[in-house]
């Protein structure tokens, strides 16, 4: 009996293949796009794990400087000759022309059990490793980036380590940081001797860390992801869309199939667990397709994620992508789920339906006027959900709680909307044609509303996401403009050399200021502190968003200090409220600057007030004002004259343009996910309007009857699904508009810390609409072409029998 | 006993207002017996196949087929008699359109669970059918389809046939041969013939004629 039912029902895919393709691929696109997004998250994630216990950090309590400046290692002697038992580590950031290394520095006589990575350990002679040149260990990957660069110890290769870091002998590392004699922080071997003399006695500057499980990356790049898993899911939920019509057409379509099954023997509960079964069956293929592209897609996006989380956030992705069985499961399942979710409307209304009731498919899905107010007052909750997590809600979480209430209360909308619109037009047009194509293009609206709908959500994210990124890219050319306002960089390779350099370069241009830094705790986070030079530069061009007048001389007298705006959001700071400097001094705040592209605090204080704080820190690198004309002549004469290696220095259009690129890349991905989900939308009007077409001939041919050609007929099929697409990218505009404030205001401010000026750009709505437009008459011309050339006697049809 | 209705009442409700179509309907039907049932258009004759097949469930009365008493069964059980011992053939013909004409034909069969294709394909013979067994229902004109579903319910050899005006669109002669097929498995197999019919001409070929008006039978 089932195997008999089964194959009946099966039997109209057979003869509709079109409607199980756009269903399988609906589907399929829409787990596709989802899991691509899932399998980026989770390669990053397994990243920042494995970043995580380098050294051994996720297991090991450490002992840290509280200032978070590297510390002389006499300390580390003192420590081991009051009997603790630490091995000391320096680490720092290694540079040079365009590359760079995390650098590791070990001891391997005192670093504790397994804190090492096995090729390291079991690499060749301890001898080789700690004498001069020393040895260099790093993933293939890292090493194959570095290779040829001078300065640095002979590489080794070895699988299984972290991308981007490098581990040498504390000796070999000390000079590659030039940090001679100075150390990071010490581990703590697991089970010190019980009665060694406390840390304040013996070293007063440092404090215990307990083991982190996670890196600092894996916080910093939480938003980002989100942002990820957020489009990602938009994209799902516009391929349901498709796959809920799909299914629900196919129900309507067999209801007569369904009430003969019934009458003629097939229990209703078998019959339901046979088309549950059936969806189920069709989820699983599509499932495994849509898997098969997430991967692609992923793997086509994947160099542009890492690109963007390597400059925004410093963190390293290794390179391939690798399919874990939690991730294709876990597609399977958002397939089967999504296919579950589209299905159960149709599922539970065959379920309450009645043996007898008509089985003529009614207009597809016809919306009753009480079905559109139904929608309607779904569509106000959610738009109050909306305006209570703006007005309330905190964060990220509530970001998204804002933009997924707003959109799927507009798309809800949008029908009723139509309608009415439709319902205007037909009372002020004047003719009988016209009348008809108003009332006939209303009653189409329930069939075309999901297509629509789907529509709605690509344009507005289109407009939305375009918006933002417009704007970032406006304001980011500003404000680069106005952090950069320096011709040229350069950086000494020695203290000594910068000395001279400084001497050199008086006389040859207008101003040098110093870009001297030190990077420790603020305010219960790593931060940088920057000096600054008392020269006017600042004063015409530093992008402040807030400042107490005559800031700039405040910070010349060492009284104040300012902060990048994403500090100034994270702490809720206000003017004149004390910022700790690392080392325990505190400068009122004396104003906030915008600093995009940074996911760190920074705080800026006079350059006096930061060396005599810091009398340690590096003073190698300058900027110099001069004419920007003569900017190659002066690099040529450093290079000739004073000696300086070219990849010293590098010019301010060179830094703007590598800005620049991270932050195209930044947004590629969002656009790329943007564009896959346009075409989701579209599959879904191209489907509807041609499974619409098939059920649209009993409308169709008494019109025809009555004296209107096929072709005028397929003309105004054409005109409709257009004049319903342009009356869509109407209503997405303003949508677009909230989405992109949203974006902007609260879920970058959340993500990133730092909030953008909004810019709008009508000329990018036009070529929209015109895409859309294009869409929509690509989508109807197949079926409008062949209603222009079907035959009378399938017209015909429609009289001779109403079956 | 194959039917038999005991103060069978029906009402429906339309727009607001009951319509009591049925009022205390009595029929008996035994095996090898065939009986005309015949009213006017709106008298409800659709409506007490329906109820004799389970398909709907009375208001008031009883009915019991094949020794199941209708009124206390389940929906479960109800679909079971259909497929084991009821054969429908509707007034609207109900093919199932993506299936071909040979799949429609053995289709009741295959869900009762006794295909029997020789059986099926004489059928198919005496129908007319064997040059269409390939179509699909859209591809047949009213007849041919009606004939078709009369085979689809005849080749699961049910006990007691309902058949709502099978002959309806066809030509005087077809309609002949296909009562005369239907009377002749009735004969062959013990079975039972309830059938709706505006022609005086069939109902009188059948033993016993049943006239349904005011919502009760009149012999
Ligand atoms: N689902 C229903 N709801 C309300 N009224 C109904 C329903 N089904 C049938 N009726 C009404 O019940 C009465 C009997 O209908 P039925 O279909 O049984 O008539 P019939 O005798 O088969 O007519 P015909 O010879 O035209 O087929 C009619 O007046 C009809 O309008
Ligand atoms: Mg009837």
């Amino acid at each position: 009996m089932r195997r008999t039912a089964l194959s009946a029902l099966l039997s109209h895919w057979r003869r509709h293949p079109l409607q199980l393709v756009s269903l399988l691929l609906g589907l399929a696109l829409a787990t596709a796009l989802w899991s691509g997004v899932q399998a980026i998250n989770a390669e990053a994630r397994a990243s920042y794990d494995r970043a995580a216990q380098v050294l051994g950090q996720d297991r090991l309590e450490q002992l840290v400087p509280s200032d978070g400046q590297r510390f002389s290692q006499d300390v580390y002697v003192t420590l081991r000759r009051a009997g603790w038992i630490v091995s000391p580590v320096v680490e720092g950031r290694w540079f040079r022309a365009g590359h760079s290394v995390q650098v590791y520095g070990i001891d391997p006589f005192t670093a504790p059990q397994g804190t090492l990575p096995g090729a390291v350990q079991a690499g060749g002679g301890i001898v080789d490793f700690i004498t001069p040149p020393g040895q260099a260990y790093a993933a293939p990957q890292t090493v194959a980036d570095l290779a040829g660069q001078e300065g640095l110890p002979p590489l080794i290769a070895a699988e299984g380590m972290v991308p981007g870091i490098l581990f040498t002998d504390i000796g070999i590392a000390q000079d590659l940081l030039r940090a001679p004699g100075r150390i990071s922080r010490l581990l703590l071997a697991q089970g010190q001797p019980a009665n060694r003399p406390p840390l304040a006695q013996i070293a007063p500057g440092l404090e215990p860390r307990a083991p982190q499980e996670q890196a600092d990356v894996a916080q910093l790049t939480g938003s980002f992801h989100l942002n990820l898993t957020a489009f990602g899911f938009l994209s799902f939920a516009v391929g349901l869309f498709i796959v809920h019509s799909a299914i629900g057409l196919a129900f309507e379509q067999r209801r007569p199939m369904f009430r003969t099954l019934r009458a003629l023997g097939l229990p209703l509960r078998t019959l339901v667990g046979l088309l549950a079964a059936e969806v189920m069956i069709l989820a699983l293929i599509a499932g495994l397709v849509g898997i098969a592209l997430g991967y692609v897609i992923a793997a086509a996006l994947l160099p542009d994620v890492a690109a963007t989380l390597r400059g925004l956030y410093g963190a390293t992705l290794s390179g391939g992508l690798s399919l874990r069985p939690s991730w294709w499961l876990g597609g399977l399942a958002i397939a089967l789920a999504g296919a579950g979710v589209a299905a159960a409307q149709s599922l539970w209304r065959l379920w309450r339906l009645p043996l007898l009731a008509p089985a003529q498919p009614r207009a597809w899905a016809r919306a009753s006027a009480r079905g559109l107010l139904r929608q309607g007052g779904l569509a106000a909750v959610l738009a109050g959900v909306a305006v209570l997590a703006g007005v309330f809600g905190q964060g990220i979480v509530a970001g998204f709680v804002l933009l997924g209430a707003m959109l799927i209360s507009a798309a809800l909308a949008l029908p009723g909307a139509l309608a009415v619109v439709l319902a205007g037009a037909e009372r002020i047009s004047r003719g009988v044609l016209a009348q008809w194509f108003w009332a006939d293009t209303r009653q189409q609206l329930p069939g075309l509303s999901l297509a629509l709908m789907a529509l709605l959500l690509a344009l507005s994210a289109n407009i939305g996401v375009g918006t933002m990124v417009s704007s970032f890219r406006m304001t980011f050319t500003e404000w680069l403009d106005q952090r950069l306002p320096s011709e040229l960089y350069v950086t000494a390779r020695t203290e000594e050399e910068a000395a001279r350099l400084r001497d050199w370069l008086t006389p040859r241009s207008d101003a040098i200021l110093p870009i001297w830094k030190v990077e420790g705790p603020v305010l219960g986070q790593p931060a940088e502190i920057y000096g600054v030079a008392d020269h006017r530069t600042y004063a015409d061009n530093w992008p402040m968003l807030r400042a107490e007048p005559d800031v700039w001389q405040t910070l010349a007298r060492g009284e104040g200090a300012i902060v990048n705006e994403q500090l100034w959001r994270r702490e809720r700071l206000s003017l004149g409220d004390p910022v700790p400097l690392p080392g325990g001094v505190e400068r009122p705040l004396v104003g906030v600057y915008s600093d995009y592209g940074n996911p760190r605090g920074q705080v800026i204080v006079g350059l006096a007030d930061l060396v005599a704080q810091f009398p340690d820190l590096d003073r190698r690198r300058f900027a110099i004002r001069t004419d920007p004309a003569k900017v190659p002549e002066l690099r040529a004469a450093l290079v000739a004259d004073f000696g300086l290696p070219q990849d010293s220095m590098i010019d301010q259009v060179t830094v703007k343009q590598i800005s620049l690129m991270v932050f195209e890349r930044t947004f590629a991905v969002t656009a790329a996910l943007n564009v896959l989900t346009m075409g989701v939308a579209g599959l879904a009007m191209f489907t509807s309007l041609l499974t619409l077409s098939t059920m649209r001939l009993p409308q169709l041919a008494p019109v025809w009857a009555l004296g209107l050609t096929r072709g005028r007929l397929a003309r105004l099929e054409l005109g409709r699904a257009m004049m319903l697409a342009a009356l869509t990218m109407v209503l997405a505009i303003p949508v677009g508009l909230l989405l992109a404030w949203v974006l902007l205001a609260v879920v970058n401010v959340a993500a990133f810390g730092w909030r953008l000026p909004m810019h709008v750009f009508p000329g990018d709505w036009l070529w929209l609409g015109a895409l859309a437009l294009a869409a929509a008459g690509l989508a109807a011309a197949w079926p409008a072409w062949r209603l222009a050339r079907i035959q009378p006697t399938e017209l015909l049809k429609v009289f001779a029998d109403e079956r | 006993m194959l039917l038999s209705l005991e103060q069978v009442g029906k009402t429906y409700v339309s727009a607001g207002m009951p319509v009591e179509v049925l009022r205390g309907v009595d029929l008996c039907l035994g095996r090898g017996e065939t009986v005309a049932l015949t009213g006017e258009s709106g008298s409800g004759k659709s409506t007490l196949l329906h109820l004799c097949a389970g398909l709907d469930r009375a208001d008031r009365g009883h009915i019991e087929v094949a020794g199941h008493d209708l009124t206390a069964a389940n929906d479960a059980a109800l679909a079971a008699l259909r497929r084991t011992a009821v054969g429908l053939v509707f007034q609207q013909f109900n093919l199932i359109p993506s299936l071909n004409v040979a799949a429609n034909l053995a289709f009741q069969a295959r869900l009762a669970g006794h295909e029997d294709d020789a059986w099926i394909k004489a059928l198919a013979d005496r129908l007319g059918l064997s040059d269409l067994l390939g179509r699909y229902p859209e591809q047949l004109s009213g007849g041919q389809q009606q004939r078709v579903a009369i085979g689809r319910t005849l080749a699961a050899r049910p006990a007691l046939i309902l058949a709502d005006e099978p002959t309806g669109n066809l030509d005087e002669a077809t309609g002949d041969a296909v009562l005369d097929l239907m009377m002749e498995l009735v004969a062959e197999a013990g079975a039972g013939l309830l059938m709706v019919t505006h022609s005086p001409r069939l109902a009188a070929r059948l033993s016993r004629r049943v006239h349904l008006s005011g919502g009760r039978l009149a012999a």
